[in-house]
């Protein structure tokens, strides 16, 4: 079917402002991944798909600039020995980066990979992303394959000892980065993959994760507190039997952030967790998009969003469960909900459920609320002052959320986060 | 000494005149107790002390050793040693029983100009004072109040009383939902706590408490006054007669 018109025009612009890198093997990956963009358009306004957050500024030729965004907080992730992997705007900065060497774990740089050879590389960049736009398109994903300037393909074959650390570094106040990453993990195989950072002005980042019978995969993505950030980032993954994949985000202030979770269970006994923590202190826009897909036996979902808004922020979820016939015992949840510190910010959710199987058991919620103000008067009469007892009923609200990260540094590291963050905020 | 004066409470938001002129006096060292029919005001009066939203003080004035309390946040309240044992306590889920008593403790001491605790000295005073309370070290770690049960909770009150060594402590019917054991646990908790810098406030409806918490004086409240003032004897005589009798013989 024929684009309509003013999506067609607006597709051309941004495919005419941008240029394909001259990337060896995954060459044919992107040019298919620009033809798939044309078929499906770029998103806008009229999307469904995009009813609650307004692509026009994540499409436009042209990123709007962002300033840097000036702190003095210790580093994300500081205290935890990892391996870090340093972009800047979206560039690869090999003087700033760690030796890529860690046993158990090859990591090659995408422009890196040799053409003639087979690599598993061929067998996934694009691959996932590809596979990603049914029931309906993420064109913004199939962009950032075909332009992708950099990005690592990461080879679990052990147990690396220590995390993973993808960290984005912003320096320009215009870069437009698109950023493509590929992980496998092999059967048995077990890692944590960190992300951090500001990233650039306009971000676009790909993550396509397939995990092998067993493997095991762990992923802490802090976003924030960067304010004039504008994010997109799709992260594909595909779960062989008893494999495990579990994902926590914690987003914090940012003008635009959409993440987009797409996740297949293919493979008996899987699991896959996926959970957020927003706070969004401002006029800032964070949606959460997943779509979780079962198509095995006896696997388990766990979707748990958290975010708390004030002075005018919108949080966004949309969260789906699509349980194919034969997905017999399936254990799907799903909880949304949002703390509104006042009236002028607000939480639109669409939780779905869509199920084919007979034999499961899937649950969804989604709540709205005002801080109980029962349990802050009971604080204040303990002597807490009424900032502080607000802060500490905002971060029990989020520590549901916070919990799903099974290391226990990481969490902690994130709760001090939370901790600083909300306290400085007065 | 917490002193109330001709207090006239109404709700917020309706016309309803719940306290009607309350005179009261608890000097430290004493223990006052508060007796009454269901529907008082004796709740409300512990309420509007603490400074919980929702009420509206129409006439007259209480105050804590000559600050006017009315005039505090429910925190500075606290911090000048205002102590109550809520009759429904909280439950608040995320929340660790353990951060919560220190967070408090510290809060309290900040306010008054005082350093914090360490983390091993609040540490040391939490686990002996729950240990007479027979608080568990897993009741200490879980959320506050959450998957209590009722009498775990009442403990639960003692024991932040127990933490913040208040000035001035008002127990709004501690005793109810309790078994005998219990009770016996929550007076002895209360007794320790006795002191002659530390006044009492005791709401209850039974005399069974104030068999184990000696009151220096019995106040009677019915329909927002207090109408009868006597020794411990008056509490025997509620328990004996009801209240019926003092009521007719005060109309
Ligand atoms: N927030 C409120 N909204 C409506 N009525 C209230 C509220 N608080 C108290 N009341 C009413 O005020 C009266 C006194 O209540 P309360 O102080 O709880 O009495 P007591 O503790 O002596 O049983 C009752 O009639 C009660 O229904
Ligand atoms: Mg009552």
């Amino acid at each position: 079917m024929a684009l309509p018109e003013i999506k067609q025009t607006a597709t051309e612009a941004r495919l005419a402002a941008l240029e394909l890198p001259t990337a060896g093997c995954t060459k044919p990956a992107r040019e298919a991944a620009v033809a798939r963009v044309r078929e499906m358009g770029l998103p806008d306004r009229r999307d469904e798909y995009w009813k609650y957050t307004r692509p026009d500024t994540l499409v436009q030729a042209d990123a709007p600039k962002a300033a840097l965004f000036d702190n003095d907080e210790p580093l994300m992730f500081d205290q935890i020995d990892r391996l870090k992997i340093v972009f800047v705007d979206g560039i690869f900065d090999a003087d700033a980066s760690d030796d890529l060497s860690l046993e158990g774990v090859q990591i090659e740089r995408l422009e890196d990979i040799c053409c003639t050879d087979i690599h598993w590389a061929k067998d996934l960049y694009g691959v996932l992303e590809t596979r990603g736009h049914n029931p309906v398109p993420r064109p913004l994903a199939a962009l950032n394959t075909a332009f992708a300037a950099d990005g690592v393909a990461i080879h679990v074959t052990g147990k690396p000892s220590k995390p993973i650390s993808l960290i984005y570094v912003h320096k320009d106040e215009a870069s437009d980065a698109f950023l493509h990453h590929i992980v496998r993990v092999e059967s048995g195989a077990e890692a944590t993959i960190l992300e951090n950072g500001p990233a650039a002005a306009r971000f676009n980042k790909c993550m396509e994760i397939d995990i092998a019978d067993g493997g095991i995969l762990h992923h802490v993505r802090s976003q924030g507190r960067d304010h004039e950030r504008r994010a997109v980032t799709h992260m594909f993954t595909r779960l062989g039997e008893e494999s495990v994949y579990k994902s926590f985000t914690l987003t914090v202030n940012g003008v635009l952030t959409r993440n987009e979770q797409v996740i297949e269970i293919l493979g008996d006994d899987a699991v896959a967790h996926v959970a957020g923590a927003c706070v969004g202190d401002g006029d800032f826009h964070h949606d959460d998009t997943v779509f979780i897909t079962h198509d095995a036996v006896n696997c388990e979902s766990r979707q748990v969003f958290k975010k708390v808004l004030r002075n005018g922020a919108t949080g966004v979820f949309q969260g789906k469960i699509l349980v194919k016939a034969g997905a017999q015992k399936t254990d799907g949840y799903q909880i949304s909900q949002s703390l509104l510190l006042d009236d002028d910010s607000q939480f639109l959710a669409k939780p779905e459920l869509e199920i084919y199987a007979d034999d499961v058991a899937c649950s969804h919620g989604s709540t709205s609320g005002a801080i109980d103000e029962t349990a802050l008067f009971y604080l204040r009469s303990r002597g807490l002052p009424v900032a502080d007892a607000t802060d500490l009923l905002t971060l029990a609200f989020l520590a549901e959320a916070v919990e799903e990260i099974e290391d226990e540094d990481l969490a902690a590291d994130i709760v001090n986060r939370l901790e600083s963050w909300l306290s400085r905020r007065r | 000494m917490l002193e109330i004066k001709n207090l006239h409470v109404k709700l917020e938001e309706e016309e309803k005149q719940i306290l009607k002129g309350v005179d009261l006096k608890v000097d430290s060292g004493k223990v006052h107790a508060i007796m009454g029919p269901n529907g008082s005001g004796k709740s409300t009066l512990s309420y509007v002390l603490s400074g919980r939203d929702g009420y509206e003080v129409t006439e007259g004035a209480a105050s804590l050793d000559g600050e006017d309390l009315l005039e505090l946040e429910p925190e500075e309240r606290a911090a000048a040693g205002l102590f109550l044992a809520f009759q429904y306590p909280v439950e608040i889920p995320g929340v660790g029983n353990m951060t919560f008593l220190r967070t408090a403790v510290n809060a309290q001491r900040k306010a008054r100009g005082e350093e914090e605790l360490s983390a091993a000295d609040f540490l040391k005073i939490v686990r002996e004072r729950a240990k007479s309370l027979k608080i568990n070290a897993d009741m200490l770690k879980r959320p506050v109040n959450v998957g209590f049960s009722g009498g775990e909770k009442k403990r639960n009150e003692i024991l932040q009383m127990a933490m913040l060594e208040p000035k001035m402590c008002i127990l709004d019917e501690t005793d109810s939902g309790l078994d005998v054991d219990a009770m016996k646990l929550v007076a002895e908790g209360v007794n320790a706590l006795r002191d002659e810098g530390r006044g009492f406030l005791v709401i209850t409806h039974y005399q069974r408490l104030l068999d184990h918490i000696k009151p220096d004086v019995v106040h009677i409240m019915a329909d927002g006054r207090i109408v009868k003032t006597g020794g411990p004897e008056l509490a025997l005589e509620v328990e004996n007669n009801g209240y019926a009798d003092i009521l007719a013989e005060v109309q």
